[in-house]
C-alpha cells in the first residue's frame, strides 16, 4: 500500500485527526461477534491480508508523521515518558534492530537500512532523518537506542526483562496510552502490572498468559487486540494528565457522540528479543470516531450491540460509565436488528 | 508450535577436542548470518538418519557477538540412542543439517552483582557463550570447571587464555574436588550461581546453596537428559486413534512424531515442560526421567513428558 501521510493532523487542542475512507476500511475491529467478553485471545503474529494492519509485523499508516510529532510534543513536556534501567541496554539495541529491519524491509519507499558490520546507516524519508551510527555504541546516537527508534515509530513500546520466572517492566516509551503510566509501572512484575483487570484473575488468564510468554520464542511473535474508548482523538490519555482528558467524559451527549466518542483499539504485539532474551511489548492504538464507524453498516450494528450488552464490570473498568449510554443512543438508529455476518471484515 | 521454521546449516569444521567430544562449526547454508542469540541458549539439531530422525538439543558455544557461524560440542554417549552417535559417526564437513531457532532456558540474570559458574564435563558448553557476554558486561564472575583429567578438559587452554585469573580447573584424576561448601559460603550478596554438569554435581550445588540460605531465584541449573534406553512398549494415541510401537532406543516423543503426530516441545531434555501430555491409561508403571514434574505429579501418574520419559507396560494410552 502506498501510504499518503497527513502530517498536519493533531491529537490535542483542535483535534484535526480524521481517518480517510481507506483507513476506516482497514480499521482493526476487535469484535468478531455481537457480544464481548474479556479473553487473552493471543495468536501468532503472522502476516495478514495485503492492506490490513497486520500485513506487516509493524504497521505504518497515514497518521505516522503526525503521531511522531505528537510523541515529540509529549516528550518535550514530560521526558520521563521514556525510561530504561541500566541493565536493559542490550534489549534497547534489540528493539532498534527489530524496528529498523521491519520498516526497511516492508516499506522500502520510506525507510532504508544499510548494515556494514557494526556500522549502520538509517534513512527515514517521511521524517527526513539520515543517521550513521555504530550498532552497540550508544554514544553514536542522539538519544538512547530505544528512545531514538521509538521517536520514529507509532505506538508505545515496553520492554520486559525475564528472570525469576517472571517478566519485569524495565524500559519503555509510553506516550499514547490508555490510562496507565510507565513511571508508575516501572520495575513491576507481569502480574502486578496486570493487577486491576476485573474478572481476569478469577479466570486464571494471567497465569496462563505469563506461562505462555515466558516460553515465547525467537522469530515467533504473537499478538492480540484490546480495546477501550476515548473522547476526542486523544492519543495521550495518561493518568498524569487526567485533569486534561477526564472531564471530557462528562460532555458526551447522543447528539455529539458521533464526533466525540472514539473506539480505541490496541494492536498489541510481543516479540522475544535475541541478544537480551527480553520481551518487547508494542501497544499500537488505532482510533475511529463513531461517525466514521457507522459508515460501515455491519460495524455500526455490531458495536451498538457490544456496547449495549457489555458486562457492567467491564463498562466500569474501561472507564465508559459516564458516556456509554449516550454512545449507545447515538448508535441505536444504525442498528436495524439485522444479523451481522461472522468475523470483522467490513462486509 | 511446530518447527516448520528451521534453518538449513552446513557443517564447515569438525574438531575432536577430547577423546569423547567433537566440536562442530555450522554456517547458514543460504549464506549470510545466523539470528542473534543470548549466552545460555540451545538449538535443536535435526538429523535425518536412514530410517529415523533425531532431534537433539545442544548449547550454543560460539560468541553471541559473532553470527557468521554457530558452534556446538557433542559428547558421545556410551548408552546412546542415536543422536550423539549420528553426530560423531555420520556427520562430515560439507554435510547439511537443520536447526531450530535458539531458545534460552539458562539465561544469565541481568541484575546479578556477581556470577558464579560451575561446570562439570560437557556442562561447560552453555558457559562458553555466556562468558563471551560476561567479558563485556562489567560484572565480576568466575568459573569453576571440573573434568576427569587434563585430556578430557575441553577448551581448557582456550579458557585459561581468555579468562586469566577467572577460571579454576579441577581434575578427578589428581583428586581435586570443587569445594562447594567453601565456594557457596563466601560470596558477596547478590551473587547468582549457575551449574551445568552431571546430575550429582547439580544436586550437590543446589542442595548446598539452599542450606547456605541462597534464595532459589539465585540458583540456576541446566541439565538436558538424553532419553534413556528402556523396554519396548505400545502407546495408543486416543485422539488420533493410532497405535505406535516404541522400540528400546527411541524416545516416546520420537516414536509419536514418526507416526505423524506433532507434540509441542522446546528443550527435548525434560526441562521446559512443553511436551507435557495427559496419560489416559497405563497397565504398568511410568518411568519419569524429566526434571519438570514434581514428585507428587510423577507419583500421580496423570501426566508424562514424552521427550525423555517412557513406560514399563504393555499398553499406554495418551491424550494425543
Ligand atoms: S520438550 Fe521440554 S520437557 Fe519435553
Amino acid at each position: 500500500m502506498n501510504v499518503v501521510f497527513k502530517p498536519d493532523e493533531t491529537f490535542r487542542d483542535d483535534f484535526t485527526f480524521r481517518n480517510s475512507p481507506e483507513a476506516i476500511r482497514r480499521f482493526p475491529l476487535p469484535f468478531p461477534e455481537d457480544r464481548y467478553m474479556y479473553s487473552v485471545n493471543i495468536e501468532e503474529h503472522l502476516p495478514g491480508p495485503p492492506g490490513s494492519v497486520i500485513e506487516f509485523p509493524i504497521d505504518i499508516d497515514e497518521h505516522y508523521v503526525a503521531e511522531c510529532r505528537e510523541r515529540a510534543l509529549v516528550l518535550a513536556e514530560e521526558p520521563r515518558r521514556f525510561q530504561a534501567l541500566p541493565h536493559m541496554m542490550s534489549s534497547q539495541w534489540d528493539c532498534l534492530e527489530l524496528i529498523m529491519e521491519s520498516l526497511a524491509r516492508d516499506y522500502p519507499q520510506h525507510f532504508a537500512l544499510e548494515r556494514r558490520g557494526s556500522r549502520w546507516v538509517w534513512t527515514n524519508r517521511p521524517l527526513q532523518i539520515h543517521q550513521t551510527f555504530t550498532f552497540g555504541d550508544p554514544a553514536t546516537l542522539p538519544q538512547e537506542p530505544l528512545e531514538y527508534i521509538t521517536r520514529q515509530a507509532q505506538g508505545d513500546w515496553v520492554v520486559m526483562d525475564q528472570r525469576e520466572g517472571d517478566l519485569w517492566c524495565e524500559a519503555g516509551m509510553v506516550t499514547t496510552q490508555a490510562d496507565w503510566s510507565l513511571d508508575f509501572d516501572m520495575g513491576m512484575s507481569f502480574k502486578e502490572w496486570h493487577g486491576p483487570v476485573p474478572l481476569a484473575h478469577e479466570m486464571g488468564v494471567f497465569d496462563r498468559a505469563l506461562k505462555f510468554l515466558l516460553n515465547l520464542r525467537l522469530n515467533e511473535p504473537v499478538r492480540r487486540l484490546n480495546w477501550t474508548m476515548t473522547i476526542h482523538p486523544r492519543l495521550d490519555t495518561s493518568p498524569e494528565n487526567y485533569y486534561k482528558w477526564g472531564p471530557d467524559r462528562a460532555t458526551v451527549t447522543p447528539q455529539n457522540a458521533g464526533n466525540k466518542a472514539h473506539l480505541r483499539v490496541e494492536l498489541q504485539g510481543l516479540w522475544r528479543l535475541p541478544r537480551s532474551n527480553a520481551i518487547v511489548f508494542s501497544i499500537r492504538a488505532y482510533l475511529i470516531s463513531m461517525q466514521e464507524l457507522v459508515t460501515v453498516p455491519k460495524w455500526a450494528r455490531r458495536v451498538h450491540r457490544v456496547l449495549r450488552d457489555l458486562h457492567p464490570a467491564l463498562v466500569d473498568y474501561k472507564g465508559l460509565s459516564r458516556y456509554r449510554d449516550a454512545v449507545v443512543e447515538y448508535l441505536a438508529p444504525f442498528d436495524d436488528g439485522a444479523p451481522t455476518s461472522p468475523g470483522t471484515a467490513p462486509e | 508450535m511446530n518447527h516448520a521454521d528451521t534453518i538449513v546449516v552446513r557443517v564447515v569444521a569438525i574438531e575432536q577436542v577430547t577423546p569423547q567430544i567433537k566440536h562442530f562449526t555450522l554456517a547458514p547454508a543460504a549464506g549470510g548470518n545466523f539470528p542473534a542469540f543470548s549466552g545460555g541458549s540451545h538449538i535443536i539439531v535435526v538429523m535425518r538418519g536412514v530410517n529415523r530422525i533425531h532431534r537433539n538439543p545442544y548449547s550454543l558455544m560460539s560468541s553471541p557477538g559473532q553470527l557468521e557461524t554457530y558452534e556446538v560440542s557433542v559428547r558421545r554417549m556410551e548408552q546412546s540412542r542415536g543422536g550423539s552417535h549420528f553426530m560423531h559417526d555420520q556427520v562430515q564437513v560439507g554435510n547439511e543439517l537443520e536447526i531450530a531457532h535458539p531458545v534460552n532456558l539458562f539465561p544469565l540474570d541481568k541484575i546479578a552483582r556477581k556470577h558464579l559458574l560451575i561446570a562439570g564435563g560437557i556442562g561447560i558448553t552453555p558457559f562458553m557463550a555466556q562468558l563471551a557476554d560476561l567479558r563485556t558486561a562489567g560484572v565480576p564472575y568466575e568459573l569453576h570447571y571440573a573434568t576427569r583429567s587434563p585430556e578430557h578438559c575441553a577448551f581448557g587452554g582456550l579458557l585459561s587464555e581468555r579468562e586469566p585469573g577467572r577460571v579454576q580447573k579441577y581434575y578427578d584424576c589428581t583428586g581435586e574436588l570443587i569445594d562447594f561448601e567453601g565456594l557457596l559460603s563466601n560470596q558477596p550478596l547478590g551473587t547468582h550461581v549457575y551449574v551445568c554438569g552431571p546430575a550429582p554435581m547439580i544436586e550437590k550445588v543446589v542442595a548446598t546453596a539452599r542450606e547456605r540460605g541462597w534464595p532459589d531465584s539465585h540458583i540456576h541449573w541446566e541439565q538436558f537428559s538424553a532419553p534413556p534406553v528402556g523396554d519396548a512398549f505400545d502407546v495408543y494415541l486416543a485422539r488420533s486413534s493410532l497405535k505406535v510401537h516404541v522400540v528400546p532406543d527411541q524416545s516416546l516423543l520420537e516414536s509419536i512424531e514418526a507416526a505423524g503426530v506433532e507434540v509441542p516441545y522446546l528443550c527435548r531434555g525434560g526441562v521446559c515442560g512443553f511436551c507435557r501430555t495427559k496419560v489416559v491409561e497405563v497397565d504398568g508403571t511410568l518411568v519419569h526421567n524429566d526434571h519438570f514434574l514434581s514428585d507428587e505429579e510423577k507419583a500421580s501418574g496423570k501426566t508424562i513428558m514424552p521427550c525423555v520419559s517412557r513406560a514399563r507396560c504393555s499398553k499406554l494410552v495418551l491424550d494425543l
